[in-house]
This record gives C-alpha cells, sequence and structure tokens, in this order.
C-alpha cells in the first residue's frame, strides 16, 4: 500500500501527498475539494481537548439550560426534559432524534475519540481501534449541538416578551461545547491510522 | 500542466471510510480495505438509486411539514396554531427580524436549495454531463455542509414544549409538522450522503 499518494473522494484524482506548513491546505487540483491540512494540535492536545469537552458534556446536562418565570411560577429544562417532553407531548421521532444528535452521538463520539487518541498516544493499536475509527467516520454528520445551541438563543427571543427569561449554567455548558466540538470538527482523525501502527503479530 | 491521473485509470480506489489508497479489485469482486475493512467499491453502491429515492421520500413529508402547524400556543384559554412560515412572521414582527432572517434560511432557504442542488446533481450525474463541473462538485460540498442546520426549528420547539407548561395561563404543545419537518431533515441528509459526489466527473470519456 502507498502511503505517499492520496485520491481525492469527491473526485478520485490522485494526488502526491507532499509535507504542509504551517497554515497550509492541499486542495484538489480537479474539483477544489480539501484534501489535507496542516495539523497544529498534536495528540496530547487533542486528548486535553476531549477530557475538557467530557467535563463540560456533564455541565451542560445536569445543570438546566433555561429558566421561564410568570406570576412567581418558575419552569427550568435541562436537555432531558425537553427529550422527556417530545416523547410524552405525542412527538416521540422528534424526542428519539433529539436524543440521538444531541446526546447518545455525540456522547459516543467523545468516548470513540478518547478511546483512538489514548491508543495513539501509545502509537499502537489495542483492542477496538479499527471499528471505533469506523464509527467515528459514521457518526460525524449525525451531532447537533451547535444547531441546539442556536435554537436556544431563538426559543429565548421568541418568549422574552410574554415571561422572565433567566439563562442558566446549562447553557453555558453548551455553548463551550459548541466551540470544542467546532475545533475537533476542523481535525482529520485519519492521520491516527498512521500515528497508531498495527500490533506487531 | 496536463491533468492528474484519475484514481479508475490507475487501477486504484480511494476508501471511503479511512482514506486508504488500495489497488482495485476486479470488476465484480468486491474486496474489504486492508486499514479498516470497510467494503471497497469505486462508486457507492446503488448511489443515484437511493439519492433519488431519500430526495424524494424527503420532498413527500416536506409538503405536510409546511403546510400542517408545528406548534400550538394556549394563552389564558386563546389557541393559536404555528405554522413554520407563521412562526418565521411572528419572529420577525414581534421578536428580531435578524434572527427571523436566521429561522428563515435554516428552515425553508436550506431544504428548497437541498431539494433543486440535489435533484440537478443527480440529472447531470445521470447524463454524465460536462456541465459546470466544479461549480455542481463546490455546491455538492455546500449542501452537505449546511444540511442539519434545519433542525433548529424542530429543537425551538422542543425547547419551548419542555419551557412553556404554566397550566392554563400558558402552554405549548408539538403539532404534526414538526415531525414531518424533522423527517425531512433525515431523509434529505441521507440523501446527500447516499450522492457519490465522484459521478460529477464520470463523463462519458472515462466511465468506469
Amino acid at each position: 500500500m502507498d502511503t505517499s499518494l492520496q485520491i481525492c473522494e469527491d473526485c478520485d484524482t490522485v494526488h502526491r501527498r507532499r509535507p504542509l506548513s504551517r497554515g497550509e491546505v492541499a486542495r484538489c487540483a480537479c474539483c477544489g475539494a480539501e484534501l489535507d491540512r496542516h495539523h497544529g494540535l498534536g495528540v496530547n492536545e487533542l486528548l486535553a481537548l476531549v477530557l475538557t469537552s467530557g467535563i463540560v458534556f456533564v455541565v451542560a446536562n445536569v445543570w438546566p439550560i433555561v429558566t421561564l418565570g410568570l406570576n412567581g411560577q418558575h419552569v427550568s429544562a435541562r436537555l432531558w426534559g425537553v427529550i422527556l417532553a417530545m416523547w410524552e407531548r405525542g412527538a416521540p421521532i422528534v424526542a428519539v432524534i433529539a436524543a440521538a444528535t444531541l446526546f447518545f452521538f455525540p456522547a459516543l463520539r467523545m468516548l470513540l475519540l478518547g478511546l483512538v487518541l489514548v491508543q495513539a498516544r501509545r502509537g499502537r493499536r489495542g483492542a477496538g481501534f479499527r471499528p471505533a475509527m469506523v464509527a467515528l467516520h459514521y457518526l460525524r454528520p449525525w451531532t447537533m449541538n451547535e444547531v441546539f445551541v442556536l435554537g436556544t438563543l431563538v426559543a429565548i427571543v421568541k418568549v422574552r416578551a410574554y415571561f422572565e427569561v433567566a439563562t442558566d449554567p446549562g447553557l453555558y455548558g453548551y455553548v463551550a461545547l459548541m466551540m470544542l466540538i467546532t475545533v475537533f470538527s476542523g481535525v482529520d482523525l485519519r492521520r491516527l491510522w498512521e500515528l497508531a501502527r498495527e500490533p506487531a503479530a | 500542466m496536463s491533468a492528474p491521473p484519475r484514481a479508475v485509470e490507475l487501477g486504484l480506489v480511494g476508501c471511503t471510510v479511512c482514506g486508504q489508497v488500495c489497488r482495485a479489485p476486479g470488476p465484480l469482486a468486491q474486496a474489504a480495505c486492508p486499514r479498516c475493512g470497510a467494503v471497497l467499491r469505486r462508486r457507492k453502491a446503488g448511489s443515484l438509486a437511493r439519492s433519488w429515492a431519500f430526495l424524494i421520500a424527503a420532498f413527500i413529508f416536506y409538503i405536510p411539514a409546511n403546510l400542517l402547524p408545528i406548534m400550538r400556543t394556549v394563552s389564558l384559554g386563546d389557541v393559536d396554531d404555528n405554522t413554520i412560515l407563521s412562526g418565521v412572521v411572528e419572529l420577525w414582527v414581534k421578536g428580531s427580524p435578524d434572527l427571523a432572517v436566521i429561522v428563515f434560511a435554516a428552515s425553508i432557504m436550506v431544504p428548497m436549495l437541498k431539494f433543486v442542488v440535489l435533484a440537478t446533481l443527480l440529472v447531470c450525474a445521470q447524463r454524465r454531463s460536462r456541465w459546470a463541473q466544479v461549480q455542481r462538485a463546490r455546491l455538492y460540498r455546500l449542501v452537505d455542509l449546511i444540511g442539519y442546520w434545519s433542525m433548529l426549528d424542530v429543537f425551538v420547539v422542543s425547547l419551548l414544549t419542555a419551557l412553556v407548561r404554566f397550566g392554563f395561563f400558558s402552554e405549548v404543545e408539538p403539532l404534526p409538522g414538526v415531525i414531518y419537518f424533522g423527517l425531512t431533515v433525515i431523509l434529505t441528509m441521507l440523501a446527500s450522503m447516499s450522492f457519490d459526489p465522484r459521478l460529477t466527473w464520470d463523463t462519458d470519456k472515462d466511465a468506469p
């Protein structure tokens, strides 16, 4: 297998790999798709980011996101409250979509990312490296935390006229999570295949 | 500069899952990628048929998603049903026009754009057309990137349902439109994932 070559996934053009300098992005000469970019973040930095995201994820889920007040009554919502509300009020399909894209898939992605990064750091592929890398490839489009943050903002504006609105720590947790997810979504995980070698049989 | 070679010409195939460059299996044989174990294919299996199926299904669901109301607001016994479009109008009038523009873009423009762009890409790929290949490649990447933002309104309704629970004074309830809308978004995402962008470049000359 030749690792000096790479094939553009958008148009099947074969390119020769070349080392990139800081901030450089390699683009396909035929269709303009991004082939490769310089990585500023090493495995250790990525592992630290995943750990931080894990902590922020807990904060975002344990504390309420927003509290509404009306006539001295208060209602606050956590992510799971939102999911259960949809389940109980006649939209179970939406509840399942929200649970998957806002909770289970992001959580799974962080766990798997942690697993492959720990192994890449050791330089060896251990149990589950291959299925974890494949699963990460398929999970990638199915996390929607950033959409949820914007949705929260829209919801706040919609109810502002009728209720007292207070934002809670959960919302800040979500904003932080959104930024962290954006950072490691830009990282090409495929280089981990090269960093973690196959164990000698 | 002469055009760089394509994988087909060199007898290579790129793994869609891990990016590994592999020797292409025989014309009918299926092989697994030596690195990640995914099935190696020159092109995604049944890409055009699958993509059309998801796109048509998404379009069918898009009609009730827009015609049916997505949520009911009850305030002091006053019932008000909102569709996607009326929600945007209300946000424009009472809330903030900038957010109304964002919601309009996410829930109305993005899905419409996806229908038009994916249908165009599919028709052109079927005809092996050479028309505007670079632009078509760019449009595909755009559609793939922005597709999931359409889920915005679904999350707004979910959050309001959980938050606005003040009994007689104020309640929000989800209505069937929001389910159809959520399914439309999922189906358009599946349609754009099923499309193989390499088909845009498979013109008569180098058809595999």
